[in-house]
Formats: C-alpha cells, sequence, structure tokens
C-alpha cells in the first residue's frame, strides 16, 4: 500500500536519510527500529508530508504523494510528546479530526463516545487534558489518531516518555487495539524489547539505510552483519582472519576456530567477526574443536542461570558464557563451541 | 541575656521576619515618598468637596465637560491606537517567528529601541521628518517654491496615532512572537495531521493558544497609550486634552489643583483597573511546556510569496522605525534655515553648530542656563536614580526571596508606582512637599526620587527573577567549602547577579534621563533636565533654538541606543533546539 522509494534528506549539510525504500502491505504492523539520531522520526514526518524528502518519492497505492499536503494525507501520526491540545479537553482532542472532515455533530459526539468506551475513559471526556497522566495521555492520543480513520497509522516512540512497568502494560493493549484496527501501522522505537512485541515485521534504520529488514526471530538468528549483533547484544564478538574456506576456518585469538557462514563464502584472508552466543556455550569435555578456556571474573545470577565473565587472554580480556551452575571467582571455566553455533558476520564496513 | 540573644537570633533566623527587616527600607521609602502625595492627593479632593472652599465647588463642576471629555478623548486615542499596533504589530511577531533573514538580530535590536527612548527624542523626531521645519515640508517648500508648509502634521489626531504606533510596536513584537515561538510545533503537526488545513490549523490550534499573549500585550500597550504624556503635550497640542494634559494643565497653567488631584485619582483609578486586566490575562491558559516539546524553528523564507510579504513588513517597520529617528539625527548636522539676525543671508548645509552652541548662554539671563548644563543635571539625577534603585531594588528581591506570605500584600503595593502616572506623581510631590525641608533645598532632590519610583518596578522585575533563578543548592556548596555567608553573596551571588545588576543601571539611566511627565513638575528654573529643556527649546522660534533641541534630542537617543545595544547583549541568547 504504501511505498518508499530511495528517500533522502540532510539535516544541517550531514546526510541523514541516503536512499531508504520499503513498503508497508494492508494490515500489516511494521517496527522501524534503529538507534536515536538514525532518522526515524524524519522518515515519519516525511511520510506525513510535514517535511518534504530531498529526493526519492512516497507512494501510497502507486500514486506519488509528492503534491499532496499533509492534511489531505489522511494518514493518523501519534508523536512521541502525545501532542495533545492542552486548550482543549478530552473529548474535544478525539473530535478534531472528526470535525474537520466536516461530519455531522451528531456523528462526531457518537464516535467519540465510542473511542472514549475503547479506551475505557468514558468519565474523562471533560477533563483537561494537562491533568492527565502519561498512561492516560497516550490513550486520548492513540484514540485522537484513530477516530477519523485513517488509512493508515504511524506511532513515533508512542511508549517513550513511560515508565517501565506502564510501558509493559501498554504495549499489549496498543499491540491489541493495532490488530483489532485492522489499519496498516508503521511503529518508530529504539527499543528492541518494544519492537519484538509489536511488530509483524521490522525495518533496522542504520547510517541512513534500512539495513536489514524482516520478522523478528529472523534478526535474531541471522543478524546481516556485525552492527545488528552488536545493536541486538546478541553476544561475543570477535574478530579474526579467514585462513580455509572448507571447512570454514578463522584465526582469533581464541585461537582456530571452525564456524559457520549463513549464506556467502568469505575468501581466505579476509577480515571477518564471529558471533559467540553466550547461551550456545557447551560444557561437552570430549570435543577438542573450538575450545574457549578462561579465569572466571565475575558472576551474575540471571533467574534459572548464572552469567559468567571469562578473562581469556591479554588480547580477550572478557567472554560472556551462560551457565546453570554458579562458578568461582578465580576459578578456570573451559567450554566448547559447536561450529554450526559460531557465526562467521560480515564486518563493519564492508 | 544569652536566652534573649537566642531569641532574638532564632527570630531573626525566621525568613518571614527577615524578609520583614529587608522589607523596611524600601516600604518606608515608597510609604513616604509614594503613598503619602498619593493620600495627599485623595484627601484634597474629599476636603475639596466638603468644604467647596479652595476655588473647586464640585456640586458646580461641570462633569461632562471638565471629566468626561477627557475621559472618553483618552480612551479612544488609546483603543484606536492599540488598534493601529496591533494591525502593524502582529503580522510583525509571525515574522520573526517563523523566519530567519540576513540581520535579523540588528533589526531585532532597532525595534526594540523605540521602548526605552524619550518621548521627547520620539516627538522631536517626528517633528524633525514631518513637522514645519521637518525635512519633508522643508523639502517640499524648495521644490515648490511654496511659502508656507504644505503637510500639516503636528498637533494633529494622526500625529499622536503615528507616534503610539512607533512606541508600542515593539510591545506586541516581543510579547507575541516570544509566546509564539514557544509553542509545540507538533500541535500544529498534530492537527495537520488530523486534516486541518494550514488556515483552520491557525484558527484552530495557534491562535487559541496564542490568545493570551495578544490580550496581554494589548493590555499594555492601552495602558501606554492611556497614561501617554509627552507625545500628546509635543505632538497633539492643547486642543487633545488627555486626561494626562488636562491633570497637567489644571495644575501648572490654571493652578485649579483640586481639580488636577480629581483627574489623577480617576487617571490612577482607570491604570489600575487596566493593569488588573492585564494580569488576569496574562495568568490565563499557562501551560508549562514538556521537555520534549519541539520549539518553532525559524526558517529561510522560500516561496516567492513568502518573500514579499517579508519584505513589505520589513520595509514598512523600518520606515516607521527608521526614519523619524534618522531624520531627527540628520537634522541636527544640517542648517537649513536662517539663524535670527542672518536674515536671508545663510549657507545651507553641514554644521556643528547646534552642538558648539549648547555650551552657551548667549541671553546671559541669570536663569536661562545653557543646555549643556541641562545635560549635566540629567546625568546627576540618573546617577542618584541609579544608586536609589539598586540599593531598594536589591533589597527588595531578596525579601521576594525570603518570604512567601509577605509578598502576596507588599508586591501589588510595589508595583502600584507602575500603574500611577509620572504626572500623578509630580502632582502629589507639589503638594505634599511645598515645605521645608524640600522647598528650602536649592538642589531638587525630589526629581531622582521622582525618577526612582518610576524606575523602581522596572528594576525589581528584572533582578528578583534572576535572584531567584539562583539555585539554593549553590548556596549550600559554598557553604560547606567553607565560605562565610558574606564570601557566599560576594563570590556566588554577586558574579551570577552582575549582568542584572548592569541591565538595571541602564533601565535606571534611561528612564530617569527621559523622564518628562514628573520632571515638569518638579524642574527649577536654574535646574532643567535635559527632556524639559528640549521640549523648551523646540518650541521656540528660531532655528537655532530648534537646532539646539535636536542635538540635544539626538545625544539623548545615542545615550539610549547604546544602552539598549548593551542591555541585548547581555541578554542571554533564546536557547537553540539543536
Amino acid at each position: 500500500m504504501l511505498s518508499l522509494i530511495n528517500i533522502e534528506k540532510s539535516y544541517d549539510g550531514q546526510p541523514l536519510l541516503k536512499g531508504v525504500s520499503f513498503t508497508i502491505e494492508e494490515n500489516e504492523t511494521v517496527c522501524l527500529l534503529g538507534p536515536s539520531g538514525s532518522g526515524k522520526s524524519t522518515l515519519l514526518r516525511i511520510i506525513a508530508g510535514l517535511e518534504a524528502p530531498e529526493s526519492g518519492d512516497v507512494l501510497w497505492e502507486n500514486v506519488s504523494l509528492a503534491g499532496i499536503p499533509t492534511h489531505k494525507r489522511r494518514f493518523g501520526l501519534m508523536f512521541q510528546d502525545y501532542a495533545l491540545f492542552p486548550h482543549r479537553n478530552v473529548a474535544e482532542n478525539i473530535a478534531f479530526g472528526l470535525k474537520m472532515q466536516n461530519l455531522p455533530i451528531e456523528e462526531i459526539n457518537a464516535r467519540v463516545k465510542n473511542a472514549l468506551q475503547t479506551i475505557g475513559m468514558t468519565d474523562f471526556a471533560k477533563r483537561k487534558v494537562t491533568e492527565l497522566s502519561g498512561g492516560e495521555q497516550q490513550r486520548v492520543a492513540l484514540a485522537r489518531a484513530l477516530a477519523p480513520n485513517p488509512r493508515m497509522l504511524m506511532l513515533d516512540e508512542p511508549l517513550g516518555a513511560l515508565d517501565r512497568a506502564l510501558r509493559e502494560a501498554l504495549i499489549q493493549e496498543l499491540r491489541r487495539t493495532l490488530h483489532e484496527s485492522q489499519i496498516p501501522a508503521i511503529y518508530v522505537t529504539h527499543d528492541q524489547e518494544e519492537a519484538f512485541a509489536i511488530a509483524d515485521r521490522l525495518l533496522l534504520l542504520h547510517q541512513g539505510t534500512i539495513i536489514q529488514s524482516g520478522p523478528p526471530h529472523e534478526f535474531f538468528h541471522h543478524p546481516r552483519n556485525e552492527w545488528v549483533a552488536r545493536f541486538f547484544g546478541l553476544g561475543n564478538l570477535i574478530d579474526g582472519i579467514v585462513i580455509d574456506q572448507t571447512p570454514l576456518l578463522v584465526e582469533t585469538p581464541l585461537g582456530i576456530i571452525h564456524a559457520s557462514c549463513d549464506d556467502r563464502n568469505p575468501v581466505v584472508g579476509q577480515h571477518t567477526t564471529l558471533l559467540f552466543r553466550p547461551s550456545q556455550a557447551r560444557q561437552n569435555l570430549t570435543v577438542t574443536e573450538n575450545r574457549v578456556a578462561g579465569k572466571v571474573l565475575d558472576q551474575v545470577f540471571q533467574g534459572e542461570k548464572f552469567q559468567v565473565s571469562l578473562f581469556i587472554n591479554e588480547q580477550l580480556p572478557e567472554f560472556n558464557i551462560i551457565l546453570p551452575e554458579p562458578a568461582q571467582i578465580g576459578d578456570i571455566i573451559d567450554v566448547n563451541y559447536v561450529p554450526a553455533d559460531v557465526l562467521c558476520l560480515q564486518n563493519g564496513e564492508d | 541575656m544569652s536566652t534573649k540573644k537566642f531569641l532574638l537570633r532564632k527570630w531573626l533566623g525566621h525568613p518571614v521576619a527577615r524578609s520583614l527587616l529587608l522589607w523596611l527600607l524600601p516600604a518606608a521609602f515608597l510609604g513616604y515618598f509614594f503613598y503619602q502625595p498619593l493620600l495627599a492627593l485623595f484627601n484634597l479632593v474629599l476636603s475639596g468637596s466638603a468644604t467647596s472652599g479652595q476655588g473647586l465647588n464640585l456640586g458646580t463642576l461641570n462633569p461632562s465637560r471638565m471629566i468626561w471629555r477627557p475621559l472618553s478623548f483618552t480612551a479612544g486615542q488609546a483603543g484606536l491606537s492599540t488598534l493601529l499596533t496591533l494591525i502593524i504589530g502582529l503580522p510583525a511577531a509571525w515574522l520573526f517567528t517563523y523566519f530567519t533573514f540576513p540581520g535579523k538580530k540588528f533589526f531585532k535590536t532597532l525595534t526594540t529601541l523605540p521602548f526605552i527612548l524619550p518621548t521627547v527624542v520620539v516627538a522631536a523626531g517626528f517633528n524633525t521628518l514631518l513637522g514645519p521645519r521637518g525635512w519633508i515640508n522643508l523639502g517640499l517648500m524648495a521644490y515648490f517654491n511654496l511659502t508656507a508648509p504644505p503637510i500639516q502634521f503636528l498637533n494633529t489626531f494622526g500625529a499622536i496615532l503615528l507616534a503610539h504606533v512607533f512606541y508600542n510596536t515593539t510591545i506586541i513584537i516581543r510579547v507575541v512572537s516570544n509566546a509564539w515561538s514557544q509553542q509545540n510545533i507538533r500541535l500544529q503537526h498534530a492537527a495537520q495531521v488530523l486534516g486541518a488545513s494550514p488556515w483552520r490549523t491557525f484558527i484552530e490550534v495557534t491562535l487559541p493558544q496564542l490568545r493570551p499573549a495578544i490580550f496581554a500585550a494589548t493590555f499594555l500597550v492601552f495602558l501606554f497609550n492611556f497614561t501617554s504624556f509627552g507625545v500628546i503635550l509635543m505632538l497633539g497640542g492643547p486642543q487633545f486634552a488627555t486626561l494626562e494634559v488636562e491633570i497637567y494643565i489644571q495644575a501648572l497653567h490654571l493652578l485649579n489643583l483640586p481639580l488636577a488631584s480629581v483627574l489623577s485619582i480617576l487617571q490612577l483609578l482607570c491604570t489600575l483597573l487596566i493593569t488588573v486586566g492585564h494580569n488576569w490575562v496574562s495568568g490565563l491558559g499557562k501551560v508549562s511546556p514538556t521537555s520534549t516539546a519541539r520549539r518553532i524553528v525559524p526558517r529561510k523564507p522560500d516561496k516567492l510569496m513568502e518573500r514579499l510579504v517579508l519584505f513589505v513588513i520589513i520595509t514598512s517597520l523600518t520606515i516607521l522605525l527608521v526614519a523619524p529617528l534618522t531624520s531627527l539625527a540628520l537634522r541636527s548636522f544640517v542648517k537649513l534655515e536662517p539663524t535670527r539676525g542672518e536674515r536671508s543671508e545663510f549657507e545651507r548645509g553641514l554644521t556643528l553648530q547646534f552642538y558648539r552652541e549648547l555650551a552657551v548662554n548667549r541671553r546671559g539671563d541669570l536663569f536661562f542656563v545653557p543646555p549643556i548644563t541641562a545635560a549635566r543635571n540629567s546625568f546627576l539625577f540618573a546617577f542618584i536614580t541609579i544608586g536609589i534603585t539598586l540599593t531598594l531594588g536589591v533589597l527588595v528581591a531578596y525579601a521576594q526571596k525570603n518570604g512567601a506570605i509577605l509578598n502576596k500584600i507588599l508586591d501589588p503595593l510595589l508595583m502600584l508606582p507602575l500603574g500611577a502616572s509620572a504626572i500623578t506623581l509630580g502632582l502629589g510631590f507639589i503638594i505634599i512637599f511645598n515645605h521645608p525641608p524640600f522647598s528650602t533645598w536649592r538642589f531638587p532632590i525630589l526629581i531622582p526620587v521622582a525618577h526612582s519610583l518610576v524606575a523602581l518596578p522596572f528594576i525589581v522585575r528584572n533582578l528578583s527573577p534572576a535572584l531567584k533563578n539562583i539555585s539554593p543548592s549553590l548556596h549550600n556548596a559554598a557553604r560547606a567549602l567553607g565560605a562565610s555567608p558574606l564570601r557566599v553573596w560576594r563570590e556566588v551571588d554577586l558574579p551570577l547577579l552582575a549582568p542584572s545588576f548592569l541591565v538595571s543601571a541602564i533601565f535606571g539611566l534611561t528612564i530617569s534621563l527621559g523622564e518628562f511627565g514628573a520632571s515638569t513638575f518638579l524642574v527649577r528654573p536654574d535646574y532643567p533636565t535635559l527632556p524639559v529643556a528640549i521640549y523648551r527649546y523646540i518650541s521656540q522660534p528660531g532655528a537655532l533654538n530648534y537646532g539646539q533641541a535636536l542635538a540635544m534630542s539626538t545625544i539623548l537617543m545615542v545615550v539610549c541606543a547604546f544602552g539598549i545595544f548593551i542591555i541585548e547583549r547581555l541578554q542571554k541568547p533564546e536557547k537553540d533546539i539543536f
């Protein structure tokens, strides 16, 4: 339904978006994920028509939106600070979009009442929005954005201003509402847990381009490159040089490691990064391949299991693994990795 | 003994007690020099109506002629001036909020200039532009060989309106654009996304939020127009008597003090009403912006239409603001008319004659001092004013910081002089202080006292927030690091307050230098102030008198312009969101 084609935009002379392209399908909730300052909000403003891209185009059902001003696009946008009108009460805020469509007053009243019921705030109709709590403001903002039946909804870090407990409670509610409304949605966040909870599909924005897109679990199992693995905090990332292709052998500070690769074949002599997930460390003493041994520096109880930090050698001062049993600080621990679990990633700038 | 000492210390340690102590001197000053004369005015009116002796019989007084006419004229001209000011000021506020353009900062300073300029300077400026001896009239006369000036500007209603617009546009621009640029841009974006066209967004979202600021600015401009004195006296002439001018005429020319007092009290009630209205509307709809709110960021005008509108606004503002001031400065260096005695043979051209003559007492009159003496007097009064207002201002600022309960009672009493006009002040002074010691002193100490009363509310409004902004934890940190209370004041308060002190001093300087209303009541022939001297010289015939008035006005203008330039420099630049 919505397609972005090669959107470019710079800010203060610095390129911010360097050719962003993606599409959103019917009934799909897409999460645009990226670190702060990666241009996520700017992208939303471009889709909404509040800003113009320097090049590229935004299409809706294959028709360019270039000449269409914001107020005629019929997209909903929910702002990070909710942007509730302070001079209007709760009901008047929700009614705003309906009023702009010049609907008859009876219909507006009925739909506002309906919206208030949906968010469970019927008694709040006449309240000042400035007197609402953060969570209540969030609900009103969502009701206001949904009331005029937008053909697509965009949410800019809608839970960013709330504390953790409230966020976890609201995210389920938000997920249900989005799916029930059957409106395609773009959800912007820098919080990966939020993204996993909400999204049918993730788009990861880095250095001005969509670096990887797909269902959330794909990011987990098959990070596109070292940066993605680092962003999601997938585990120990260790640099090395490819010394053989079949089997894939990499020389690292841990010694020579037998690794596996997703979809490309690194050539001999190439720099690469290996991902060792802490949870995949095995304590199988019979295997001689891919052994990692070190002195216990520290350990943290994580509920059920223990995260243990190991000192391997001067080049590799910290290596994290997860063990079912507690360890003694100062003990030497020796684990192994199955070659299929050691993922060889494209590193940084290649 | 030691328990008594302990009790005293404990009592002094209480914030309310400390605040009371700090209030002592300012309250005594205000009580003696402001409330005493004010009571005297009331007394005069009440006793006048009771005995009907003193030349005023309120029974025979024709209220419609003596009171209703000046009152309705005052309100009418103030209303019309305010409306015109809004028409000019609001588009300019829009421009300052949304756009950047080359020289914006300088332009902003320029728009602030009128606010600090003395009324006599503004009147002299318009006189040199549009008066009978002004550039335009002399030019037209020379070009068309006319014998009389073709444009009748002085002593017209239009002159009053134009000068008021000149004066007050800056208030509308400042107050409104300040509130406007603090608006959360996301609210406008939200409205647009919800389907509001740009025009509808303005009407439904931007304007309702802006309304309190517009109302507040309107009340303020109305107040200034309502109490305007110098402009009306010098540009409007006698037929346009506002309350202020009527008080002045009744008191100083017709010596009818009781009627002048009645008018004064009426004036005071009106200004109080306007001030209350102003305070009421400026308290409305105050929304504290959230930390995540995005302020409006001014941008370059990119559409042709925008550029065109910008050009028109900037050009008309520049003409309105710059033309009278530059024509004043230029005219003070140019000789266009013969000096008395020269008749027809004289050289037109650049001259420094008017400035050289400032130090000369041509008439050899004992009571007629050369203009340079007036300048010396004015600066002397100004420095005394700065001394008084800074001392009292600091005391009040610390008192306000300490005692929250007392402030509720004392703050309005402190701000009342702002509502009372300078004319009322001057009238009260000549009624109450017409006996020793004040009547026998050669030095007119009452002039800087009156100036201090006019300036004090401004100074307090400047110092008090600056002091409140100093976090108590700074004091605690300095104390914990071993500084004595006095040392804390010297090492923490003083450096942090220094810019506010300087701004206050400049306010005191410019207000005192330009004050005209109260001074007309209080000057002695041998101790004139600059504005009073300018008023005397400009209305006298002869190119030399006119030129000297312009030279003095130009000096005043330059001092004030320099002052506002420093103030603008000291004030913190608006925080950029980047």
